[in-house]
């Protein structure tokens, strides 16, 4: 489904952020990908989103060259993918209810089901009670329960969650987590960026660890071992 | 479709409400430079009355020899008329008219009443007193006309000669404040349009990270634009709005003081019958200029 193909990814001043990087991520994976902060997950994230071009290889999605793609067909690739930003992305002049809306809004979902559905995945991440606040009034954690909700609501091939649980407390930590496990049980392909050893160590899936921009270990039940 | 125009009138109109100083920033900045392009417009019509005026003013004057028939005198204007049709306009004035208005004019006069007297008959010749549209090379196509075609036997004389400076001068004066009129007004059009571009630049600037975030969610170029532009529009059509007010307003107080200082020009009547114009210029520079500058600020955050 997702394949990295030798990437090297250059930023500039020479800042060397990975390296002849490559694998492969099949439909239906739960996949974690650790390593120090500053190690190249975000970047691998960008990656796959065609936010970021790499200096050499290719990253293909789907089998299509992400460098290759048009606009369109990178906007088509980012409709398939839920992500939970690092920095939460949020829209921060819309609601909770509506920054979750404009996701199915952007897919042309219909109204009706908009109505259903947000509320519902709302309430999942506990933000019900504060569907007409604006990201600004929210705590650092509920914050994170929303870009959580935002990546979810249209039910995308993938999710991408990049360190989800960084500003949540162990419980709610243990929550997307399962969220996740389940997501994944239901067929979807799941990345998980992370430096959370607890959780890497309990999830038994596999891990892909990289350390100065090289992959150092990819293994199918792996660990958290740096 | 529908729905998605929809969506995107309803961003618009929140993130308006919503940024209430960066609205009404905007809406200042528009209403004062769009009264700045409607003061340079009244001042063109100021101008262009002014010098229409002073055009009127110069005429040509050919009197013809003592004897000459009225109907050679009223050939003579059906031929100038024939050759150059452009003219303003043409009268032919008897030499009774002639006295008479004398007589009209200085009928206070008692010495030039003597004098007339005096001489016996009547002193002045018959003539045609030719207003061309004020450009001086009509002037003297038309004074070369007289002076050489085949009934220049008939004229005494032609006064172009004599006003033929001060006609040039004046030409030169008008043009040259043409000239300095089209130059400032493209200078401060110009301005205009980028202050526009600026305030619109730091009205979407204050969303760069959001139109990131629509982009990497999946959102179309048209679906993250739409809201800007219309926004930009909103700004335009209000900023009109109160243009269009403040300009009538101002031309109805100011048209005694205006007319005035100049007779005859009437400011209001000049706001009246050109209003369309006056809504079309603020109406281009409003919405227009805000909706091209949304359109290529927004197209800057788009390249993600």
């Amino acid at each position: 489904m997702i394949k990295f193909n030798n990437i090297t990814k250059i930023y500039p001043h020479g800042i060397v952020v990975l390296q002849n990087v490559s694998f492969e991520i099949k439909e239906g994976e739960f996949v974690s990908i650790v390593g120090k902060s500053g190690a190249g997950k975000t970047t691998l994230v960008h990656l796959i989103l065609g936010l970021v071009v790499p200096t050499s290889g290719e990253v293909y999605f789907e089998d299509v060259n992400l460098n290759d793609a048009d606009p369109y067909e990178i906007q088509k690739i980012r409709r398939k993918i839920g992500v939970i930003h690092q920095d939460y992305k949020l829209l921060p002049k819309k609601t909770v209810y509506e920054n979750v809306a404009y996701i199915m809004q952007v897919e042309g979902r219909e109204n009706k089901e908009i109505e259903i559905e947000v509320p519902k995945v709302l309430d999942v991440v506990g933000l019900k009670n504060k569907i007409n606040n604006f990201p600004n009034e929210l705590s650092g954690g509920e914050q994170q329960r929303l870009a959580i909700a935002r990546a979810f609501v249209n039910n995308p091939d993938i999710i991408i969650a990049d360190e989800p649980t960084g500003n949540l407390d162990p419980y709610n930590a243990y929550e997307v987590i399962s969220l996740l496990q389940k997501i994944n049980k239901a067929g979807k392909t799941v990345i998980l960026a992370t430096h959370d050893r607890e959780t890497i160590n309990k999830l038994g899936k596999r891990v892909i660890t990289i350390e100065n921009g090289k992959i150092l270990r990819d293994e199918a039940e792996g660990r958290f071992i740096i | 479709m529908f729905t998605n125009l929809k969506r995107v009138l309803t961003f618009a109109v929140n993130d308006f409400s919503r940024n209430k100083g960066i609205s009404i920033a905007a809406i200042f900045v528009l209403t004062i430079i769009i009264m700045l392009v409607t003061g340079l417009f009244f001042f063109q019509g100021i101008a262009g009355y002014l010098a229409s005026k002073i055009q009127d003013k110069i005429d040509i004057t050919a009197y013809f020899k003592d004897g000459a028939q009225e109907q050679d005198i009223l050939n003579v204007k059906a031929e100038i008329l024939k050759m150059s049709p452009k003219i303003k306009n043409i009268e032919y004035i008897s030499k009774d008219q002639a006295l008479a208005s004398f007589n009209e004019e200085h009928k206070n006069d008692a010495v030039l009443n003597q004098a007339l007297q005096e001489v016996g008959s009547n002193p002045f010749l018959p003539s045609l007193n030719i207003t061309t549209n004020g450009d001086p090379s009509q002037y003297s196509a038309i004074a070369t006309i007289l002076q050489t075609s085949d009934f220049s036997n008939l004229i005494d004389s032609v006064d172009f000669s004599q006003k033929k400076d001060i006609i040039e001068k004046v030409y030169s004066i008008i043009s040259n404040i043409n000239t300095v009129g089209l130059i400032l007004g493209i200078v401060l059009i110009f301005v205009a349009i980028l202050i526009i571009f600026n305030t619109i630049k730091l009205a979407i600037e204050n969303s760069s990270d959001e139109i990131s975030t629509m982009k990497i969610v999946g959102a179309s170029n048209w679906f993250i634009r739409g809201p800007f532009v219309i926004q930009g529009i909103i700004y335009g059509v209000i900023a009109f709005l109160i243009c269009f007010l403040l300009s009538g307003i101002s031309a109805y107080f100011l048209s005694p003081q205006i007319s005035a200082a100049l007779p005859g020009f009437d400011m209001f009547s000049y706001f009246l019958t050109n209003w369309w114009i006056f809504v079309l210029i603020q109406l281009g520079f409003g919405a227009g200029v805000g909706i091209i500058s949304s359109f290529i600020v927004v197209r800057k955050y788009l390249e993600v």
